[in-house]
């Protein structure tokens, strides 16, 4: 909210400086957001009044002013089409500077000599408004400095409220606050009730008295709508960022600002029958002022009459039923709306303004009569008319109550681990406005003021004690309370080694979007179905993300088209599969996830240009498991869409799926404009964690024995086979298999390969005779032959 | 023994002459050896007159020692030259650069978020963490946050059904531990949070780290003393901070906290860098905890705007667009 400070001083004046204000209302909870000038910085003008023009002899569109300032009159060459004699203007004299440099100088247009220039709205800094130059009332003086007339050394204080203290969304609410802060004294703004000169009253009838339960309503007969709002009050709305309308509708406004009561007034000939608040009828529909037609729910509370509704209550009014050029009569509307029954509305219909801002925060229930009453006396001062009664429509059951809320010393030294002495804190709930219903050593019991609605239980109290004394004038401490340290766990590994183990391999981390392109996700996972947001920032951040490769594939094609080729990047973050119809099911399970591209090593002068291929990645992928030894992973032929088909592993551990790698498929790749070959896994992080507390075992003392087999076998046989027989085969002593050559090419027959072999042997009790590796060897050469079809080469 | 002292010179002056390992034997042969100059001069011991045979001998032995002593020292310093100028054609370039692979890094919120979690860690925090996907209770009617109430335009939330979210805080996570776990509770909730707001300096997804304790007696100035340490142990730096009220539907009192920053020409001003508060007794309650006995504190941070502060980064959406170039720079 957007308020004067020289308004916000005409309520209450503590003596400090702005900045000081400003820094005092921030730091009670009030955050200003921003202070801006009230006007740009120019000096020199003066109210001016036209005592003569004429039509300028060498040009069509300029004339030559005669202009006063109360003492002399200047020659004026002036464009403007408003230019007349008898106007006020502002004048900005020879030697006035307007903005940073642009200094008033003597000047000839035309071969006609000008001293001085009159000024636009804009030319000032007062608004957009460059139509002419800004006529001033009659009342101005000539002669009189303009920022001294027009109050402009003000500035605008831009308060952002939290939605909890709605109640200082006006220039009242804000002067009590500050009024609280400084111990000063706050002037009201004097409200006497209108004198009654007509007995009209415009029936009301309230048909939903839960969301309205206070309708208060009056007749004014014969305002002119073409008075003048008088400059100060433009210029106050203009400083809270609101345009004069007409008079009626400025006067609504500005009660508004000034006393956080949001009003309506109806054209008086545009209603028939009598004013209903009930809630809309479903799909119907209603012309807003903003022009828009908007069709109504029925959990919507609108202003009707007998034939149509006027307004939808609390947001904005009608277009047909509002003040225009022709109305006469007027029905001024101050109301009560529930809270609850406001709240979300405006938005669920795209809106937001002032009143429903107000509104769904909470207005004080107290207000309505006050507010309709400033707002006559305020239309008969400016626009005339004649005032009939005040129609009441009250709810009494509806009407908010203040409870009784009780401030426990105990508890209030126990939050803040201070003692506050007791009558500071009587004083600030008092100064707050709360009534002391009782107060004893123990305790302070209250009843909060109708404006703070918000004040409902013991914290609140607290709170507010807290935030009067300064949040900065409070102890601060290290808590003393016992800890239950968690014991630190080995058999689940911390998430940061496993980030550095990819970071020593040359990984770079990312961190891509939960969301993808729909589009992409079916790219990748055709079979998959990911879960839509309802509400997408935009098409191409529509689902969640199956799987962290879609992502990493985008990252890795934005670094390609930046020219950088060698990639290593990896993630970790959750996916998400399942339908949010079954939330408890949705699988949003943590995976860790990298990609790999370009050249083995950073180009550098040891090496040639080697380019990473399927064993690279596997060896990251072991490291990773290898890392906590959680147990050793499987690998078997993968037939996810996204890889390819002779290039990818579903990894197991333990039999059950963890993970997948391999290169993309270079179809996909291509299409998605990859200029090589991209390789990927994606594995349950759960999985890479899991960790087995090492348990020692004697080493052995006696020698190790190694044996190296080669042998040729169909090319289609893994070697993982080849290994699985050794090892059910070459006896308990065996130690540990190596393949430590694997040739397939010249000088072998073309189905088959051959694959060197080492054997290591070692018993944990007696040295290993030549005849006990002997036979292990010939076992083990029988059992691959036997189910591999595997020959010994000689 | 003019003899005597020629032969020695002569001796010395071999020694010092030899360049090599086989002329240095040469002239140990010639002086030494068995059929060597001073080997003779021993075996004309006889002539010397029985008066002066042991002070000549001895003469003789103490010049062969000095012989061979050099002789030692010579081959010495020899293998040592031969040495040193086979590793000198051994030389390499060490300003090449070492062989393997170049090392990665972690992302800046990454690094970020660790810093966070080890301060907290260290004062008996412990991680937790939960689901993304959320229900609308979890996210927001267990805060105190019920439907429509204004708090909710403060965030603007994805869904994905009426009663689902992305999660617009880490929050979630300590309603789900409060439902589960009885005081004391310490815990900090690092993760991805989303909010449907995209512009210079908001993206759709970003990291929050908070924190939760709950216990007996937990204070106001607990909370400030706690977050005044974590911000000067963060940032290295004795901070000027402010603890100011403000709202949170799940807090009461609520606060948020500014430190002092400034900038290039001096200029000092308040930036906010947490919101926290007193765990409001409705969560508390709904939750199942007795806010009687019990009270506590929340916190909350943007993991991003640490890390833009603490790296000087000045685009928020550098984080997301996993530019190497970028990237690389937090090693």
């Amino acid at each position: 909210m957007k308020i004067s400070e020289n308004w916000l001083r005409e309520w209450v004046n503590p003596d400090i400086s702005s900045d000081d204000l400003v820094a005092q209302i921030t730091l009670a909870g009030l955050e200003v957001d921003e202070v801006l000038p009230v006007a740009s910085e120019f000096s020199g003008v003066v109210v001016g009044e036209i005592v003569d023009a004429e039509p300028h002899p060498n040009a069509d569109k300029l004339q030559v002013c005669q202009v006063s300032d109360g003492v002399d009159v200047f020659q004026v060459v002036c464009g403007a089409p408003n230019a007349r004699p008898g106007i006020k203007i502002p004048f900005a004299k020879i030697g006035a500077v307007l903005g940073a440099d642009f200094k008033i100088k003597k000047a000839k247009l035309r071969q006609v000599e000008s001293f001085g220039m009159l000024c636009s709205a804009s030319e000032l800094g007062l608004s957009d408004d460059h139509d002419g130059i800004m006529e001033l009332p009659a009342v101005a003086k000539a002669g009189e400095d303009f920022r001294a007339f027009l109050g402009l050394d003000d500035q605008i204080i831009d308060v952002d409220l939290t939605p909890n203290r709605s109640d200082c969304l006006s220039v009242a609410g804000l002067a009590r606050e500050v009024g609280v802060l400084n111990k000063a004294d706050v002037t009201p703004v004097s409200v006497t009730p209108a004198d009654i000169a007509i007995d009209d009253a415009f029936p009301v009838r309230v048909d939903a008295a839960d969301a309205c339960p206070r309708y208060l309503g009056r007749v004014v007969r014969g305002v002119d709508v073409k008075a003048q709002t008088p400059l100060w009050m433009v210029e106050k709305l203009r400083r809270s960022g609101i345009r004069s309308i007409d008079p009626i509708v400025d006067i609504t406004n500005y009660v508004m600002l000034e006393l956080g009561q949001p009003m309506h007034a109806f054209d008086l000939a545009n209603l028939s029958g009598s004013i209903v608040v009930r809630m809309a009828k479903k799909d119907e529909k209603i012309v807003l002022l903003d022009g828009q037609e908007v069709t109504l729910r029925d959990d919507t509370l609108v202003i009707a009459d007998e034939k149509s509704p006027l307004a939808i209550a609390g947001i904005m009014g009608g277009e047909g039923s509002g003040v225009n050029e022709e109305t006469k009569d007027i029905f001024l509307e101050s109301a009560f709306f529930a809270p609850l029954s406001l709240a979300g509305k405006a938005r669920s219909y795209g809106l937001h303004t002032d009143s429903s801002h107000r509104f769904e925060r909470g207005v004080d229930a107290t207000l309505q009569e006050r507010a309709i009453e400033r707002a006559t006396a305020l239309v008969v001062e400016i626009a005339g008319g004649q005032v009939g009664p005040i129609t009441h429509a009250v709810n009494e059951a509806s009407l908010p109550e203040a409870a009784l809320v009780t401030l426990r010393r105990k508890k209030l030294d126990q939050y803040l681990a201070m003692s506050i002495d007791k009558d500071l804190v009587t004083d600030i709930l008092t100064r707050l406005g709360l009534e002391m219903v009782e107060v004893t050593e123990e305790a302070w019991t209250t009843k909060a003021p109708s404006h703070r609605f918000d004040i409902a239980i013991e914290a609140d109290l607290i709170e507010e004690v807290a935030r009067i004394y300064g949040y900065d004038n409070l102890p601060s401490s290290m808590p003393q309370a016992a800890v239950n340290f968690t014991p630190l766990s080995e058999t689940k590994a911390q998430i940061q080694v496993l980030r550095s183990i990819l970071v020593s391999q040359g990984y770079q981390e990312a961190v891509t979007y939960s969301f993808i392109d729909p589009v992409l996700s079916k790219q990748f996972l055709p079979n998959i179905e990911p879960v839509p947001l309802a509400n997408p920032i935009s098409a191409d951040m529509g689902v969640m993300r199956p799987s962290l490769v879609p992502g990493l594939v985008k990252a890795y094609l934005y670094n390609q088209n930046r020219q950088q080729s060698r990639v290593r990047l990896f993630e970790t973050g959750r996916r998400f599969i399942g339908s949010v119809e079954a939330l408890a099911d949705l699988d949003q399970q943590q995976q860790v996830a990298g990609l790999i591209a370009g050249t083995r090593h950073a180009e550098a002068w040891y090496h040639g240009s080697e380019k990473v291929d399927f064993y690279d990645l596997k060896a990251h992928v072991e490291a990773l498991f290898a890392l906590n030894d959680g147990g050793k992973p499987t690998y078997e032929r993968s037939s996810c869409e996204f890889l390819h088909p002779g290039r990818s592993a579903d990894i197991f551990l333990g039999g059950q799926f963890v993970g997948l790698m391999g290169e993309l498929h270079p179809q996909l790749s291509k299409a998605l404009g990859a200029n090589q070959s991209i390789y990927v896994f994606d594995i349950a992080l759960n999985a890479v964690l899991n960790a087995t507390l090492p348990e020692y075992r004697a080493v052995s003392r006696f020698p190790e024995v190694r044996r190296d087999l080669a042998l040729l076998v169909d090319r289609s046989v893994p070697v993982s086979e080849l290994e699985k027989v050794i090892s059910a085969t070459a006896g308990d002593a065996l130690k540990s298999v190596l393949v430590f050559d694997v040739y397939q090419g010249q000088g072998i027959d073309e189905t088959k390969k051959s694959v060197a072999l080492g054997l290591t042997w070692q018993h944990p009790s007696h040295t290993l005779s030549d005849e006990e590796v002997n036979n292990s060897v010939e076992q083990t050469v029988a059992a691959l032959s036997e189910q591999l079809g595997a020959v010994v080469r000689g | 023994m003019e003899n005597l002292k020629q032969i020695l010179a002569d001796a010395l002056s071999a020694v010092a002459a030899s360049e090599s390992e086989s002329a240095l034997d040469d002239v140990r042969v010639h002086y030494l050896g068995k059929k060597g100059a001073l080997t003779a001069l021993l075996k004309q011991l006889g002539n010397v007159s029985a008066e002066d045979r042991p002070k000549f001998g001895q003469l003789v032995n103490e010049a062969k020692d000095q012989v061979q002593e050099k002789i030692t020292e010579r081959k010495s310093s020899l293998v040592n030259a031969a040495l040193e100028a086979k590793l000198a054609t051994e030389t390499i370039d060490i300003s090449l650069s070492g062989k393997g692979q170049e090392v990665g890094g972690l992302h800046p919120v990454t690094r970020t978020m660790e810093r966070i979690e080890t301060f907290f860690r260290g004062i008996g925090f412990d991680v937790a963490s939960g689901p993304e996907i959320e229900d609308d209770y979890h996210n927001f009617e267990a805060l105190n946050i019920p439907a429509h109430h204004p708090a909710r335009a403060m965030q603007d939330t994805f869904y994905f059904n009426p009663s689902t979210v992305l999660r617009t805080h880490t929050s979630p996570v300590q309603v789900r531990t409060m439902e589960t776990t009885q005081p004391p509770i310490r815990i900090i909730c690092p993760g991805r949070v989303y909010r449907c707001d995209s512009d210079q300096t908001h993206t759709p997804m970003f990291h929050q780290v908070e924190g939760l304790l709950i216990d007996e007696n937990i204070s106001f100035a607990d909370l400030k003393g706690i977050l005044q340490q974590f911000l000067n142990v963060f940032f290295e730096d004795d901070l000027k901070v402010r603890f100011r009220p403000s709202y949170f539907p799940f807090t009461e009192p609520s606060i948020e906290v500014d430190i002092m920053r400034t900038n290039s020409k001096g200029e000092e001003s308040w930036l906010e860098v947490l919101g926290c508060g007193m765990v409001h007794p409705k969560v508390l309650e709904m939750s199942g905890i007795d806010s009687e006995k019990y009270t506590g504190f929340a916190f909350g941070m943007g993991v991003e705007r640490f890390a833009m502060l603490r790296y000087k980064v000045d685009d928020l959406r550098m984080f997301f667009e996993n530019d190497l170039r970028f990237l690389k720079q937090f090693k």
